[in-house]
């Protein structure tokens, strides 16, 4: 490694040295470098979306020629493994040991709230590139404490007027029994009453088993006018499976939280048509940004796509950007730092966007139509949505 | 009629249980070995129905071939590890596959990566029978349902009537004794733990195209087939049978019933049934 | 033998010296690194009881573990420290009290369905804190401050120092040591290992086995409470997967690593694995292989129960006695 990480600065040198001519490079190596600490899964069920945000935030760091407020950056990486129990110690590893400036991470909620609590403590700066639980930026909220995703209420609560606009006005929702399916399960509760529908039916499976079919069963005599579901990863690609076959598509439309046909569209097949989700961003979103960021991630990483995970990882890398260009790349000047990233507006593949109060997103939410192997966007379902932030102490 | 398909359901989903615990018990009861890898058998088994399907075209011919590949794995782990833990506790058998659980989805990473995929069905099994005006019930479960069936009458058969099964039942009755007779247990074992690998990457590869193919999905069945063999009897082919449609339909139900506790519900069945009976409903002949 | 016994004295005084003086090399992580471990040598420890010495293999430790920790957990109030002193003794009398009643229970099975039940009634806790609103669900619940010692205004420890903390862990490690050591020497350890030898001829010698194996249950599951209360308080978070059996797996293999039947095996054990896992992530030394280390884990204890069955402290008596031997010849 150590090699590697020789070579690749030589090779940066050189590089520096005869792309700029007369370089700037001394001037700047007398700054150390910016310590990045990325706590992600890298093994586990999840492992590949830990990749993905991994190459989105480099993708954003290498764009601005690897440097952040003109200062290089050194990676120290940790695999969190999806583990709660571990999430308190691992987060110190990176806060204690490798001595980070700012922490990216994580997936797994619960592995979030770990990260949530050291960030408090020690006052680290900490970007959260995916988990959605609300806590983060609710009752758990802090100044040094950003997400560049969602939360989990925001993915769903657009939903409820989805659907009473086409004139569904009841619903049976079917989650997993675990704190994000059940903070999804709100946000559409929410959202569908203030729109005029009733939810009639919560069927809650415990996590993360994936066998479906009693729930659709329920489902199926109870007759609602829609179904509306959270799933992701493999269990997704069963849950669209096991409704197709069990004849329910068709006859009751099918919604989702977006990630329910996240990643799971080449598994699912012909099950997953015509299902339509809200989320912040889809694969399909024609816009220019959003064509030279899948162009560019592609050519980075020998033709991988690009998904709605390294979107949220590149904007972490554009927030940290908007913050260190403010202070120079000058991290004890604390302050100043955080206020810039409050006040950055970020150019995201998926829409502009800037924080709530809270320092969670306000996004637009698009509804997207489950076409061929695609998520196409059909339309905004929500403009500018913030996330309520219930219990924030910083509104 | 709702809880008729209830009952269907919990019926089917304990007939799969039922062949992934038919290997775990013929192994834990003939060989005396704790397998924590079982789960990862299964995994092992769907990603070769993934691998196979693309390679050949086809689930029909995936299925011979990676049946072949499971029973050549099984012989070789049984030969370079678990015969060294016959003569020892059970602890050091569970610890040994509690290893190779994270071997085998380290491997999994590397080799297949950590997306999800799916199986198609195949096309002939490919449609759905109404049952009622909204619900349909897909074919391909119902022949799920069916292979289980005739494996497990297969499996009784063979254990009960044939001199295989004979020297199978005698290994486990009395090691010392059916050595003396001339059974060969060393390749009587090397067998039984093949045929419990095939049977659960048979259960996995059969299972791929309805439950996708993705990362750790051998955990999460691992604990719930313990469960099954333990309620039934270690050892005990009808046992697993009997306890496999009990967690099925208790599963369901209490899905359906009970959603709060449905998670604790089959963990408690089996408390319940250990208490009653220590040794499981059907003891091994 | 005089002498092996001999010197592992010495180096279980001399181990224990170097814990004492650590603090003073002051590095954060590694102080709370060490902490860690001392907490799940206690944990290690209190299955060596049931598994070691009496021959109960458990797969449900996790169990008190967790209790212990979610009792800390709900009794916390959210913006001050809970007392110590009330919070401790609760949550080790609720542990015993679990501990009991699942003892009772599970105790009438034998081999491999103990492993089984000691297994099923883990995960029903695991389930009970996961799916019910009971202490935060899934994504867990934090312990905002950590609790105190103090007795008025007389505070000598402050336990949200990390030094201190790591004394008080120290302290009781130590304490846990010779408690157990204390238990397997008396008569009633003694009828302990004999049960775990031949359980048939204890009973026949007029020994209530049942009661022998209940009070070796209860002593290990509120042991393992003590650890699980401490790491709620270092790291302030609980979680149900403290409760999973994966959990259990991991106290077990420690057990296997450091040796089982003598106490500071446990010990060994779980600074070994511990340190052994932080070796295998490092990308130091491991470059991109590092984010692989589950797969070198793996490999590691297919090895360690392969080719060392009986743990890293018969190794070092056996280096011991050997050395004993070469000094006598």
């Amino acid at each position: 490694m150590s090699q590697i990480t020789n070579r690749r600065a030589f090779l940066q040198v050189v590089g520096a040295v005869t792309l700029g001519g007369i370089a700037p490079a001394p001037l700047l190596a007398q700054q150390s470098k910016l310590r990045v600490g990325l706590m992600l899964p890298y093994t586990g069920t999840y492992a590949a979306l830990g990749t993905a945000i991994t190459n989105g935030f480099k993708l954003a760091v290498d764009e601005r020629k690897g440097r952040l407020g003109g200062r290089e950056i050194e990676y120290f990486t940790v695999d969190d493994e999806s583990e709660p129990a571990k999430a308190p110690e691992n987060t110190h590893r990176l806060v204690q040991r490798d001595k980070v400036d700012v922490l990216v991470g994580t997936v797994h909620s619960g592995v979030l709230l770990g990260m949530v609590k050291i960030a408090r403590e020690s006052g680290t700066l900490l970007i959260c590139p995916n988990a959605g639980a609300g806590d983060a930026t609710g009752p758990m909220c802090a100044p040094n404490i950003f997400r560049t995703s969602f939360s989990n209420w925001q993915t769903t609560y657009p939903l409820g007027k989805v659907l009473a606009d086409r004139g569904l006005k009841t619903a049976v929702f079917i989650t997993w029994n675990y704190a994000a399916g059940k903070e999804m399960l709100a946000g559409f509760q929410e959202g569908f009453a203030k729109a005029g529908g009733k939810l009639v039916k919560e069927l809650l499976l415990p996590f993360p088993q994936v066998e479906f079919q009693p729930l659709l069963t329920e489902a199926a005599s109870i007759k609602p006018a829609a179904v509306v579901a959270f799933f992701a990863g493999g269990g997704a690609a069963k849950f669209l499976t096991d409704y197709a076959a069990a004849g329910l598509k068709g006859k009751i439309p099918l919604f989702g939280s977006g990630f329910l046909t996240d990643g799971v569209l080449d598994a699912a097949g012909a099950a997953a048509q015509d299902v339509e989700t809200t989320l912040h961003y889809g694969d399909g979103l024609s816009t220019p940004r959003n064509n030279a960021f899948r162009a560019a991630y592609r050519k980075s990483y020998k033709n991988l796509e690009p998904d709605v995970y390294a979107v949220q990882g590149y904007d972490a890398g554009l927030l940290l950007a908007a913050g260190m260009d403010a202070v120079k790349g000058d991290v004890s000047r604390k302050k100043e730092l955080i206020a810039a990233m409050e006040r950055a507006r970020i150019d995201s593949p998926r829409g502009a966007w800037t924080l709530s109060k809270a320092h969670n997103p306000i996004q637009d939410f698009y509804l997207r139509k489950v076409v061929g192997k695609e998520n196409r966007v059909m339309g905004v379902a929500h403009k500018a949505l913030a996330d309520p932030a219930i219990g924030c102490s910083m509104k | 009629m709702d809880y008729l398909i209830q009952i269907l359901n919990g019926v089917q989903y304990g007939l799969l249980l039922f062949l992934l615990a038919s290997g775990l018990t013929l192994i834990f009861g003939i060989m005396g070995v704790i397998n924590l890898a079982h789960g990862s058998f299964y995994m092992v088994g769907a990603y070769l129905a993934l691998w196979l399907t693309r390679l050949t075209g086809s689930l029909w011919l995936a299925l011979p071939l990676g049946v072949l590949a499971a029973v050549a794995l099984g012989a070789l782990l049984e030969w370079a590890l678990i015969r060294r833990l016959y003569a020892r506790d059970h602890l050091y058998q569970v610890l040994l596959t509690f290893g190779l659980i994270l071997v085998f989805e380290e491997l999994r990473s590397l080799l297949f990566g950590n997306d999800v995929h799916g199986v198609p069905i195949p096309p002939a099994l490919n449609f759905s029978i109404p049952l009622t005006e909204t619900l349909s019930y897909p074919v391909y479960r119902l022949f799920i349902s069916g292979v289980c069936l005739a494996l497990a009458a297969a499996m009784y058969l063979v254990i009960r009537k044939t001199r295989l099964g004979m020297m199978v039942r005698a290994g486990n009755s009395n090691r010392e004794m059916a050595q003396v007779l001339g059974v060969d247990i060393p390749l009587v074992f090397t067998f039984v733990f093949a045929l419990g690998v095939a049977l659960a990457a048979f259960a996995g590869m059969i299972a791929a195209p309805v439950s996708s193919v993705f990362p750790g999905m051998g955990n999460q069945i691992l604990i719930i087939c313990f469960v099954v063999v333990v309620i039934g009897g270690i050892g005990s082919i009808t046992g697993a049978m009997v306890a496999a449609l009990l967690i099925g339909i208790a599963d369901t139900l209490g899905k359906v019933l009970l959603p709060q506790f449905s998670g604790m519900a089959v963990y408690l069945l089996m408390a319940v049934v250990l208490i009653w009976r220590p040794r499981g409903l059907f003891q091994a002949t | 033998m005089q002498d092996s016994d001999r010197l592992i004295r010495w180096l279980i005084v001399l181990g224990a010296v170097c814990l004492a003086l650590f603090p003073l090399a002051g590095s954060t992580f590694y102080l709370q690194l060490l902490t860690k471990i001392m907490i799940m040598a206690i944990f290690a420890m209190s299955l060596d009881l049931i598994v070691g010495y009496t021959g109960l293999v458990s797969l449900g430790q996790s169990a008190y573990f967790g209790f212990a920790a979610y009792m800390l957990a709900l009794a916390s109030p959210k913006g001050a420290a809970a007392s110590l002193w009330l919070t401790l003794p609760g949550a080790l009398a609720a542990t015993a009290a679990l501990s009991l009643a699942i003892g009772l229970l599970v105790l009438r099975t034998a081999g491999i369905y103990f492993i089984m039940v000691t297994l099923a009634f883990a995960q029903m806790l695991y389930y009970l804190f996961h799916d019910t609103g009971l202490g935060g669900g899934s994504d867990g619940i934090y312990i905002h401050v950590r609790p105190s010692l103090a007795l008025g205004d007389f505070n000598p420890v402050n336990l949200a120092d990390h030094t201190h903390f790591y004394y008080l862990v120290f302290a009781l490690m130590l304490g846990a040591y010779l408690l157990l050591r204390a238990v397997i020497a008396s008569p009633f350890g003694r009828v302990l290992v004999a049960i775990r030898e031949n359980p048939v001829r204890v009973r026949s010698l007029g020994f209530q086995v049942f009661n022998y194996k209940l009070g070796a249950f209860v002593l290990a599951g509120t042991l393992a409470g003590l650890a699980g209360y401490l790491s709620a308080c270092q790291f302030g978070f609980v979680n149900p997967e403290i409760l999973s059996w994966h959990y259990s797996g991991i106290v077990l293999m420690m057990l296997l690593l450091g040796g089982m039947g003598r106490l500071y095996g446990a010990v060994i054990g779980a600074f070994a694995f511990i340190l052994v896992q932080e070796l295998f992530s490092l990308e130091a030394l491991f470059g991109d292989f590092a984010r692989r280390w589950q797969l070198s884990m793996g490999v590691f204890i297919v090895l360690v129960v392969l080719l060392l069955p009986r743990g890293l402290s018969d190794l070092v008596e056996r280096l011991g006695r050997g050395a004993a031997k070469r000094a006598a010849g």
